[in-house]
């Protein structure tokens, strides 16, 4: 170790923080070897649980045993370098001086000089030259990022307001089974996308609709809503209108639905309005219809955009 | 020249060419020829620094960030970051035959089929919660004794900056694997962007490639998480190691501890043994947990499907204060002349955040003009020397820490048995509440803790013994060097400082004495 050569402008200091005669290093410090051999011990062990980690990670064990071993042997190498610099190296403590890192009056003096008299001095006197420049430099990169963040994705225009449930569109189960009117018990939920949409991207994350059956009778929510829910089925956007997840909780006693994410929730008797969290505004409803041949249509697609709130949506 | 050493030598001959250094010397010699480094190199073997425990947690960060490298080249040798969609046909038979996208796909199979592969994905995941943690402990660390001062505002603001993007990033990781839980994620990370007014639409959908979920984002996210983000984390962190030693270590208070000077031990070979131990350490803990605690079971969440959700879903913890302040934000939108702005999103997902880092990015300025120090610091506070900056801290970590809280408000509800909406108010009241209380508390702590006789000194050690007899003796241990040391002792607060005085003047620096009035006991006056 490196205690025989001095450390010449890192002189030990008289301090009586720590040294070989504290109490609690004696043990260390009276028995060098002993402590030797423990570190020793350590990195024995730490080297044969490598060497286990090897054979484990050979032998494609499991990912418990993989990890037992190698952060064991990690463990135990560790505890003996700690050790080692801890127990068995020159204690200290040892003591630097710090020097003002400010530079001296003359040295800033002259660094100013050589920015503003030269540089400034430059400048002013190529003022085109410099402008030019700039000019060329700020065309050059405003030009390229703004095309660059155009060409990232298309402008939303009416893909935000618009859904694919048109008038007459049948409503569909995940696997595009037609709903009947006879399906659902009441109190039961089923999620339902549009027909020939249920397996798109815009289907699955735009479209989603909670088809509820609150009674077995037809009920107006809101209204001027009298025949949007025939035998009681009411269909809502799925979308919680507060950040966009899925409205998936179905609470029959109290008839509410419950968004898992922040708990909002809404009154499906009554317009979907929000009872409860954060969500602002009602669940845009889906108006509905039973067909003669007995399956589930929808009168026409939402009145309003369905999810979260943005800069554009009207009221 | 190292050709003709040898050649017909004996090897004493050899040695006595090289010098007394031997090969190392001469490799040495050679390389400074070139490039000069023994005079810098030298400064550096010996640099100090101080040992206090508590400088100790920048290095978790550090290494936990060294596991998150290595481990991280691992995952990216097997995950593809693609949406694209096909059938899982892996070993995992609950999702067999079931239609997964590629990164999904990809992540199951580097867990299952992959040698080392859960294990390494499970040592990711640990890392990166333990690498958020460590930098919001060190920074607490920082806070608390006033590191931060004047000449270390910078390395304070890089570390800003770096917790930031630790959070983003652990966010964005967290999203790869694209399971059902994630993906709600990113859906509420986007409603996030739209809500922003004017153009968060715009915003929303450059970065998505349009509509929500599109296939761009996988990729997307992929490129910012190993490539763009770890790039800038690098420069960063050689920077704020840079700038540590150029300024040196802060240390505490203590004999023969100055202003002027760093007490400790050197970085070769004493500093370097412990803290390559570290190193060590820190990597078996974090393969412990991979190895012994499940972190993120994708395959039991399945394949992210947008009409699909899961319950009682929490996001990793340093997204917790975000979800909490989300829940208990009232439904207030803005509406009218045909626009919307979503306030209830708004204002807790980005307004809120902002104001956050700012005031930490900005507490040095914002110190230094409520008390006028504009002089160098290189030695620490204690705590509760600047109870005003304690008490705020306190508080700081209380507001974030009820927020955390209210981002399980349906798990406590469901715990306990009581109703949500008691549980969302008292939320909301407690947000409020909390951080007042705990300003003053706090506040009033330090006070109390300034007053106590001998605080911060090492108490001497009692030997309780039993006599043959029966009777019970309480013998004072010999005495130790170490009891001598006051490693805290509390300077005199200069009462220009917290009360912040015009010309900026410390008494400490100024050479006035402040005399304590007796040992131990301080007239504080505010």
């Amino acid at each position: 170790m490196t205690g025989e050569r001095p450390l010449e402008h890192r002189s030990p200091v008289e301090l009586k923080a720590a040294s070989w005669s504290d109490p609690h290093m004696q043990p260390a410090a009276k028995h060098p070897r002993f402590v030797e051999r423990i570190i020793a011990l350590t990195f024995i062990a730490g080297l044969a649980l490598f060497a286990l980690f090897v054979v484990a990670y050979w032998q494609n064990w499991s990912a418990w045993t993989l990890g037992a071993t190698m952060g064991a042997g990690m463990l135990f190498i560790g505890f003996g370098l700690v050790a080692w610099g801890k127990y068995l190296m020159p204690r200290g403590p040892f003591v630097e001086e710090r020097h003002d890192l400010a530079s001296s009056k003359e040295e800033v003096e002259a660094f100013t000089n050589a920015l503003v008299e030269r540089g400034g001095g430059t400048l002013q006197r190529r003022r085109v030259l410099g402008g030019l420049l700039a000019a060329g430099l700020g065309v050059f990169s405003l030009g390229t990022i703004s095309l660059l963040v155009r060409s990232l994705g298309p402008l939303p225009k009416l893909t935000l307001t618009e859904t694919d449930w048109k008038a007459g569109t049948y409503l569909v189960d995940q696997a595009g089974r037609r709903v009947t009117a006879g399906q659902l018990s009441v109190g039961s939920v089923l999620t339902v996308f549009p027909e020939g949409f249920q397996n798109t991207d815009n289907g699955q994350a735009v479209d989603q609709t909670i088809l509820i059956r609150v009674k077995d009778t037809s009920f107006t929510t809101v209204e001027g809503r009298s025949t949007w829910a025939p035998l009681g089925y009411v269909a809502y956007s799925k979308l919680c209108t507060h950040l966009g997840c899925p409205v998936g909780l179905y609470e029959k006693e109290l008839k509410l639905l419950v968004c898992p994410c922040h708990q909002s929730m809404f009154d499906v008797e009554e317009g979907a309005i929000p009872t409860f969290g954060p969500a602002p505004r009602p669940l845009p409803q889906l108006p509905l219809y039973v067909d003669s041949f007995g399956f589930l249509r929808a009168q026409r697609g939402y009145d309003q955009p369905v999810g979260p709130g943005y800069w554009e949506r009207t009221t | 020249m190292t050709a003709s050493v040898g050649a017909g030598k004996t090897k004493r001959q050899q040695r006595a060419q090289l010098g007394p250094y031997g090969r190392i010397g001469k490799a040495v010699e050679e390389l400074d020829e070139r490039l000069g480094v023994a005079k810098g190199g030298r400064t550096f073997l010996d640099k100090i620094f101080p040992d206090h425990w508590s400088f100790m947690l920048g290095e978790i960060a550090l290494y936990s960030f060294v596991v998150l490298l290595a481990t991280g080249v691992f995952l990216t040798l097997y995950y593809v970051p693609s949406s694209a969609m096909t059938i899982y046909r892996g070993s995992y038979a609950p999702l067999r035959g079931q239609l997964v996208s590629e990164a999904y796909n990809s992540t199951v199979n580097l867990s299952f089929a992959v040698r080392g592969g859960l294990l390494m994905r499970q040592m990711h995941h640990w890392a990166c919660d333990i690498f958020v943690g460590a930098i919001v402990i060190h920074m607490a660390r920082v806070f608390f004794t006033g590191a931060f001062r004047k000449p270390r505002e910078l390395n304070w603001t890089i570390g800003v900056t770096m917790l930031i993007l630790a959070i983003a990033n652990g966010f964005i990781g967290y999203s790869l694997p694209d399971d059902l839980i994630s993906g709600t994620g990113i859906r509420i990370a986007y409603s996030i962007t739209l809500s922003v007014p004017i153009v968060g639409s715009y915003l929303a959908f450059f970065l998505f490639g349009g509509n929500f979920p599109g296939t761009t984002i996988i990729p997307r996210f992929y490129t910012i998480h190993v490539l763009i983000i770890p790039a800038i984390f690098v420069g960063l962190v050689s920077a704020h190691l840079f700038l540590l030693v150029r300024q040196k270590h802060t240390q505490f208070k203590g004999e023969g501890r100055t202003e002027h000077n760093v007490v400790g031990s050197p970085m070769f070979p004493i500093f370097m043994a412990k803290t390559t131990g570290f190193l060590f350490i820190v990597t078996g803990i974090t393969a412990a947990l991979g190895a012994f605690f499940q972190i993120n079971p994708i395959w039991q969440f399945g394949q992210y499907h947008a009409s699909q959700i899961s319950y009682a879903v929490q996001p990793d913890w340093y997204m917790g204060w975000l979800d909490g302040a989300l829940r208990i934000m009232p439904s207030w939108e803005l509406t009218g002349f045909g626009h919307t702005i979503p306030l209830e999103v708004l204002l807790p997902a980005a307004v809120f955040p902002g104001i956050i880092f700012g005031i930490c990015m900005l507490w040095p300025a914002i110190e230094r003009r409520y008390t006028g120090d504009n002089l160098m610091h290189n030695l620490l506070d204690r705590p509760r020397d600047r109870p005003k900056r304690t008490a705020a801290g306190a508080a700081m970590l209380g507001l974030l820490g009820t927020l955390f809280l209210a981002s399980s408000t349906d798990v406590v509800a469901n715990f306990f048995h009581i109703s949500l909406n008691t549980v969302l108010w008292a939320m909301r009241i407690l947000t409020v509440i909390v951080p007042i209380i705990a300003y003053f508390v706090t506040w009033e702590i330090c006070r109390e803790l300034q007053g106590i006789e001998g605080g911060g000194k090492r108490k001497r050690v009692n030997v309780v013994t039993l006599t043959p007899e029966g009777e019970y003796l309480a013998v004072p241990a010999p005495e130790s060097p170490n009891d001598a040391v006051t490693e805290l002792e509390p300077e005199p607060v200069p009462l220009l400082l917290e009360s912040g005085s015009p010309d900026g003047g410390n008494a400490l620096e100024s050479g006035e004495d402040v005399e304590p009035a007796a040992t131990g006991v301080r007239t504080v006056t505010r």
